[in-house]
């Protein structure tokens, strides 16, 4: 079986560096190929991995290398395979391996072709590494090496300043929540003296309450930071500004998930302080209504559908924080295929419509993108959690574990958001594919993607409708770590009101949205009541958030870098170091005058030399010789 | 009077005095080779005192072999200084400055 799982690992950095290679080449379509073959033998050999564990094999455990020994530290390149990350392995390669074909249809006309699939890869790669590792080390790597990934990938398109611009704001912001989530894991090997993931939480019950409780909290700020939760949360939104494969794979499917992964997979910490879970549901549901109250009003597509990513880790979040965590890993799963979907749908829209992304500027697609229209519509139906698909068995036992455990206020919370993302989801398809062509009067001709490329989405087509029936299995596979218990609702009446009225809820969202939507026929020009009303300014602006971060701390912050810069750096730090350049520089430029190159000359200066030394030890002989006297004469002069 | 150590010593300070004005005035290579030999002989005088002294033979030996080194030196610097003398028709310091810096 380890080969499987070196394999798994592997692929993807053959598939990366293998792409690498052409990078500063035009376009070749096999370095795409190529790299999908490899990604999807990933796939197989992670599937391989899981049908073990299915049947009940003891999870697989590797160590491939020692990384670090020292003193006391020891950390080795260690893997495991177990029912946690065998799941997040699927979901990254299966995943990864569609938006790798679905990216040679998306890229085709793109200069940087070779480049993009190179950076794809090793962002795989990076995933394998943060899913598998043993210990936290390796998962620092992991996550590490995904910011990167993420980074080249939002800034992919370098000469748009905005993308440049939002990768960086991607990357400086990860690194913040970084901090925490290093200082976390010192934290752990300082107390555990281990970072051993098993070795460290069969440690963890014997310490105190506080440091868990610092330990879990410096953890999750990590989290915060990779899955975008507030108030880490404006990257994710200009994060868009990437490729569509981009966003669908690594700001929706899987890296954005990893804060996610993390709080899972450190789930016996975790239980072991209720109230730092407690505060991770809070701020969940508080980012699942925020993240949708922002998507409800929003005129860009792509964001619209990265605040319903934001807004759908609120909830598995909120299920995490609540001890959930087999229902926050299922919502994970379930989540990725639907939203990877979305986007990829998406991004045929965006092709067709020559890279638009104004719903209000589209309108009756359906006719033309029959598929994307069918896919994007049951991708949506998905996500707002309508019986029979994946979305309603995930998300709607995060409510139902929300209602168990007592919570009724994120109870209600999720319930709510539940309702508005079944209104944006659909407020974006009646936008997009139904009602009056609007698009015809900025002279686009829209078209439908390659065929290959819908082909490559319909395994996620079938899983997001599909997904539901896994629920069980799953169940059965994780219990076995994630101290998981079903969450039942004490009576049936109560249970059967709950799942029909949510339904119910969610369904008049859906028709509320239709009817408001899908016979729109004007582009709006700001000039509506509604457009100028204080809620949607507040939301359309976001909260003013990003305008908070940009006036209240970019600013400030250049402001005292300017100031650092020329006071401090200039005038005391350089004038420093300029001075002594400067000293050596004249002594020297006074001192050759001495190499005149005349034999006499030089004699001269060597007997000067000479008496000099003489001098010299003539002096510190007597000095030595007289020491005593020295000293005794000092100390009368009060030295 | 008794000629003791200090006379010897003395004598050699003169010697290597004489030698380093020498050095330092002479403007001709020849007699700047008779300046360093005078300053060598000037030490060899102190050595060879000095171990007399303490009757110990360390510093004749040291002599000898400060000797012989002055010896060699003196015929590798005047084959030089031929050499020099044949390309340039002359051996004056103040025109020997081909290594100015």
């Amino acid at each position: 079986m380890e080969k499987y799982l070196y394999i798994a690992l592997f692929a993807p950095l053959v598939s990366s560096l293998f792409s690498a290679l052409f990078t500063a080449t035009p376009k070749k379509l096999f370095t795409g190929i190529i790299a999908s073959v490899l990604i999807f033998t990933s796939f197989v050999a992670s599937t391989i991995l899981l049908l073990h564990i299915l049947k009940g094999g003891e999870p697989i455990h590797v160590t491939l290398m020692t990384w670090m020994a020292t003193g006391d530290l020891y950390i080795p390149f260690g893997f495991v395979v177990d029912q946690i990350s065998v799941t997040m392995m699927m979901v990254v390669t299966l995943v990864s391996t569609i938006v790798h074909i679905y990216s040679i249809g998306y890229m085709d006309h793109d200069k940087g072709f070779n480049r993009f699939f190179a950076w794809l890869s090793a962002f795989v790669f990076s995933m394998m590494i943060l899913v598998m590792s043993d210990n936290y080390a390796g998962l620092f790597i992991g996550w590490e090496g995904v910011g990167l990934c993420s980074w080249g990938l939002i800034g992919f398109w370098y000469h748009k300043e905005i993308a440049t611009w939002a990768s960086n704001e991607a990357f400086i912001m990860n690194r913040i929540a970084d901090l925490g989530m290093l200082i976390g894991i010192f934290l752990v090997y300082w107390n555990t003296g281990t970072l051993q993931y098993d070795e460290a939480f069969a440690l963890m019950p014997s310490l105190d309450s506080a440091t868990l409780t610092w330990i879990g909290i410096f953890l999750f700020i990590g989290a915060m930071g990779k899955s975008a939760q507030f108030p880490l949360h404006t990257w994710l939104a200009d994060a868009m500004e990437g490729p569509t494969p981009v966003s669908a794979l690594i700001h929706a499917a899987t890296m954005v998930t990893a804060g996610v992964y993390l709080v899972v997979r450190s789930n016996e910490l975790y239980s072991l302080i209720p109230n730092v879970g407690l505060f991770i549901a809070s701020l969940g549901a508080f980012v699942a209504l925020f993240a949708a109250s922002m998507a409800l009003v929003n005129r860009d597509m792509k964001r619209i559908i990265a605040y319903s990513t934001l807004s759908q880790l609120g909830y598995m979040f909120a299920a995490a924080g609540l001890g959930a965590y087999w229902v926050a890993l299922f919502h994970l799963m379930a989540h990725a295929f639907f939203k990877a979907l979305l986007f990829l749908g998406a991004g045929n829209v965006m092709h067709a419509m020559h890279d638009e992304l104004d719903p209000f500027k589209m309108g009756g697609l359906k006719k033309v993108m029959k598929w994307t229209w069918i896919m994007m519509t049951i991708a949506s139906l998905a996500l707002a959690g309508i019986f029979p698909f994946a979305g309603f068995f995930s998300k709607d036992t995060i409510l139902e574990a929300a209602f168990a455990e007592h919570h009724f206020v994120i109870y209600g919370v999720l319930l709510f958001t539940a309702g508005l993302t079944a209104f944006y989801s659909f407020r974006l398809v009646a936008l997009i594919f139904h009602g009056e062509e609007r698009y015809k009067i900025f002279g686009i001709h829209p078209h439908e993607a390659y065929r290959f490329m819908l082909i490559a989405m319909s395994p996620l087509l079938i899983l997001a409708m599909i997904a539901g029936v896994f629920q069980e299995p799953f169940f059965a596979m994780v219990e076995e770590i994630l101290s998981a218990h079903e969450y039942h609702i004490h009576s049936h009446t109560t249970l059967w009101i709950m799942l029909v009225g949510t339904q119910l809820f969610v369904a008049l969202a859906i028709l509320y949205a239709y009817k408001k939507y899908a016979t729109w026929s004007s582009v709006p020009d700001g000039t509506s009541p509604i457009e100028n009303s204080f809620f949607y300014k507040l939301l359309f602006n976001q909260y003013y958030i990003p305008y908070f971060y940009e006036t209240y701390i970019v600013k400030p912050y250049r402001e005292a870098s300017e100031l650092f810069w020329t006071k401090v750096d200039l005038k005391i730090v350089d004038a420093t170091v300029d001075g002594i350049a400067g000293i050596v520089y004249g002594t020297g430029e006074k001192t050759r005058q001495m190499q005149s190159g005349n034999l006499s000359t030089m004699l001269k200066w060597m007997v000067a030399g000479l008496v000099g030394l003489l001098f010299l030890a003539v002096a510190f002989g007597l000095a030595a010789r007289y020491s005593d006297e020295i000293i005794v004469f000092l100390s009368a002069l009060g030295v | 009077m008794e000629i003791g150590l200090n006379h010897y010593l003395v004598l050699s300070t003169i010697l290597f005095a004489i030698g380093l004005v020498g050095v330092m005035r002479r403007k001709n290579l020849l007699l700047l080779f008779f300046a360093t030999e005078i300053l060598l002989n000037a030490v060899n005088i102190a050595f060879a005192a000095i171990s007399h002294y303490y009757g110990d033979l360390t510093g004749q030996m040291f002599a000898f072999f400060v000797i012989a080194i002055a010896a060699s030196e003196v015929a590798v610097g005047l084959g030089l200084l031929i050499v020099w003398y044949k390309r340039h028709s002359s051996i004056d310091l103040d025109a020997l400055t081909t290594m100015k810096g």
